[in-house]
């Protein structure tokens, strides 16, 4: 944080109103049945408190009064942006060479997009999520935020629901398995507050390989980000969904991610956090059918002044159901992370086999981590692992390698690098492995974004 | 021009406690000494001071490596001017492949030689790795593994001497290489020291026991005894020690500290 003092008369909440829902919604042209959604949303959003650092244990080594809600409270405004300005890297794909489809959002706009017909004619819906409410209703009605993220979930979910600015909506019809991957990109250039969606429907035996790279332009004015992701992955299905976040520096995000995952269902889950000011993320899996499996994969390098505080949750509410987080991270400079995890059960869930593990490399003395992993298991035929670990950039293995005859930069890079191995083991593409070593190599040399 | 390492009058402390108290010893390119003493005479302290692990002080003395002060060389500058030391105890580094590894060694040298090398390609080094791991019957995969992680005693042994064969050095110091090594394994890796042998490499074997040097034959024998060399002879001073032990030691040069 930038700051722990409140500024004058400066807010301390958003500054929203129920008209700028209404202008909104009426600008989209969205159709009845969502502006009632959004409205409901609202009710609950301002019964909410404000979350602070006496809202729990959630919110207790987060402060995020730095925020000028004075300041960032403008919607994108309907402007005209072009994919022109979106850096050239983010449009190359991540995984694989070819794409099933890719679309490209600009300040909460499409706009670019590309579906194979193939694809199309399998009856797989890849669009933004506010021409799918528009077209398919059934579908998107029955799922937006009512099943995963839900607006009581939480002030910024609440939120989210009433007043979500864009999205991108993949649905995957029973059955069809989706061999090329597909590629995403939320790219903002405008300071103020967005509000971005992820929603991906996978229908029974369904299959499907999707990136999302969430970037900004380097900007002064403080941004908001204010997301919500909802992976359904039912029965059978199978999800591999990879989210890259490198906001701006002014950036503070909030964003409430949560899986589902049918019988037998099979979600791989790769986060990478790079970028922002700040950032509260819940992350859950919900293990809801029996045989169903979530990995959750997490990475992490705070610098400067960053917070990064990650929640996560694997809730087995099946018997035989298999979860397996690892989160990796480093923080260096004046920078804070958190990482609080639970492991729960539903009662009489047997024969689950739940794994957390925290690893964290602490790379400077001004530097604090804090990790917090958590059990809450109601059945006694289970496994459950949990661990929390913490390092420092150790002598010997860099000297090793300084005695090899490579200098000291380069050794520690190596050896810092070598820490997030584990975890990148874990990425099957190369390319986002690529990615990830480059923010990581950025981060440890001191090369700003 | 023969390179030579020269060791002056050394002393060194760590955490203040002297444990080096005027070595002197110097080792010529194509020669191979051997160092021994009991556990606890600093033979130890001596490697990794020549090496520059910055856990221990140099208190007075100098080391000389081609005439040039090596104190005031950095441990990567060490190394690229052509010493290397095989560790007693190789540490672990997750993450860090072998060949990864060597191949970024190799690099910086080159890139220390000449700043616009692009350093070696993928497939010179992977031929480079490959031969140098058939002569220590060593299996290709350990290019792909994690250094250090997960090797038996003897693996580690063996991926020292790997470093060694793909470095070339001018000057190697073995620290307790033998340490820990079943009879196959120590044969393996003397095997692999002894092809290195030549006019272009001078080797300090630092030992407890004489059982290396059956396999790698010294031309010079020390023998360290609280902080000091005390005793330099020939090859059958080995022989000497394996048959007499420490002892006579002890009784001639004292036990207390001085």
């Amino acid at each position: 944080m930038t700051t722990t003092t409140r500024r004058g008369n400066a807010p301390v909440a958003p500054l929203y109103t129920r008209a700028d829902i209404e202008r909104m919604s009426n600008a989209n042209n969205e159709p009845r049945w969502l502006l009632e959604s959004r409205l409901a949303a609202w009710e609950i959003y301002e019964e909410l408190p404000m979350p602070n650092r006496d809202s729990g244990e959630a919110w207790r080594r987060t402060d995020y009064r730095g925020i000028r809600w004075d300041q960032v409270n403008h919607l994108p405004n309907g402007g005209q942006p072009s994919i022109q300005s979106v850096p050239a890297p983010m449009l190359e794909p991540l995984i694989g060479e070819e794409q099933g489809g890719t679309l490209v959002f600009v300040d909460g706009k499409l706009v670019s997009v590309q579906i194979s017909d193939v694809l199309t004619a399998q009856g797989v819906v890849f669009t933004d999520l506010g021409t799918a409410c528009r077209d398919h209703e059934a579908i998107v009605r029955s799922n937006l935020m009512t099943k995963a993220v839900k607006p009581s979930d939480g002030k910024f979910a609440a939120l989210h629901a009433a007043l979500w600015t864009h999205g991108l909506f993949l649905y995957v019809p029973r059955n069809v398995v989706i061999e090329l991957p597909l590629h995403v990109v939320m790219y903002n250039t405008e300071a103020g507050s967005t509000l971005g969606h992820v929603l991906i429907v996978l229908d029974e035996g369904a299959q499907a390989t999707l990136l999302v790279d969430f970037q900004s332009a380097t900007r002064d004015e403080q941004t908001v980000s204010i997301g919500a992701t909802e992976l359904l992955v039912g029965n059978a299905a199978n999800l591999r969904y990879v989210a890259l976040q490198d906001w701006n520096r002014t950036t503070y995000e909030f964003n409430h991610q949560r899986g589902r995952i049918g019988i037998d269902g099979q979600l791989d889950w790769i986060i990478g956090t790079m970028g922002g000011q700040f950032v509260k993320n819940f992350i859950e899996v919900e293990l809801d059918g029996q045989g169903a499996n979530g990995r959750v994969s997490g990475m992490f390098f705070a610098d400067h002044e960053q917070l990064f505080d990650h929640d996560t949750q694997q809730s087995h509410n099946a018997p035989l159901t298999v979860s397996d987080l690892l989160f990796k991270g480093a923080a260096k400079d004046e920078s804070r992370s958190v990482w609080q995890g639970m492991i729960k059960s539903l009662p009489n869930m047997q024969k689950i086999d739940g794994f957390q593990a925290s690893r964290n490399l602490v790379l400077s003395e001004d530097a604090r981590m804090d990790a917090i992993p958590g059990l809450e298991i109601e059945a006694d035929d289970v496994r459950c692992t949990h661990a929390a670990t913490f390092g420092t950039l150790e002598e010997q293995p860099v000297f090793y390698l300084m005695s090899r005859g490579i200098p000291r930069p380069e050794a520690e890079l190596m050896v810092t690098e070598g820490f997030f191995e584990e975890l990148l083991d874990r990425v099957p593409f190369e390319r986002v492995r690529d990615r990830l070593r480059a923010s990581l190599e950025a981060k440890i040399v001191g090369r700003d974004a | 021009m023969v390179a030579s390492l020269e060791i002056r009058n050394l002393h060194v402390s760590v955490e203040e406690k002297p444990i080096l108290r005027g070595v002197n010893l110097t080792i010529n390119q194509g020669e191979v000494h051997a160092l021994m003493g009991p556990n606890g005479s600093g033979k130890s302290t001596l490697s990794n001071v020549i090496l520059g692990n910055p856990a221990y002080e140099v208190t007075s003395g100098e080391i000389l490596f081609e005439g040039k002060n090596l104190l005031e060389m950095e441990v990567d500058e060490r190394s690229r001017a052509g010493l290397f030391l095989a560790f007693q105890y190789p540490v672990g580094i997750p993450g860090v492949t072998l060949a990864n590894f060597l191949r970024l060694a190799i690099n910086s040298r080159m890139k220390a030689k000449d700043p616009a090398s692009k350093g070696i390609s993928i497939s010179d080094f992977r031929k480079l790795m490959r031969a140098k791991m058939d002569s220590l019957s060593m299996d290709h995969s350990f290019a792909g593994r994690y250094l250090n992680e997960g090797f038996s005693g003897g693996e580690k042994k063996r991926a020292e001497i790997l470093q060694m064969a793909v470095l070339e050095p001018r000057i190697a110091i073995l620290d307790e290489t033998d340490s820990g090594l079943d009879i196959d394994a120590l044969r393996i890796v003397a095997e692999g020291v002894n092809s290195l042998r030549g006019p272009n490499l001078g080797v300090l074997v630092i030992t407890h026991y004489q059982r290396i040097l059956n396999y790698i034959k010294p031309e010079y024998v020390h023998i360290m005894y609280q902080g000091q060399i005390v005793e330099s002879g020939g090859a059958d001073m080995a022989l000497h020690l394996e048959a007499a032990g420490y002892d006579w030691v002890r009784e001639k040069f004292g036990t207390a500290t001085p």
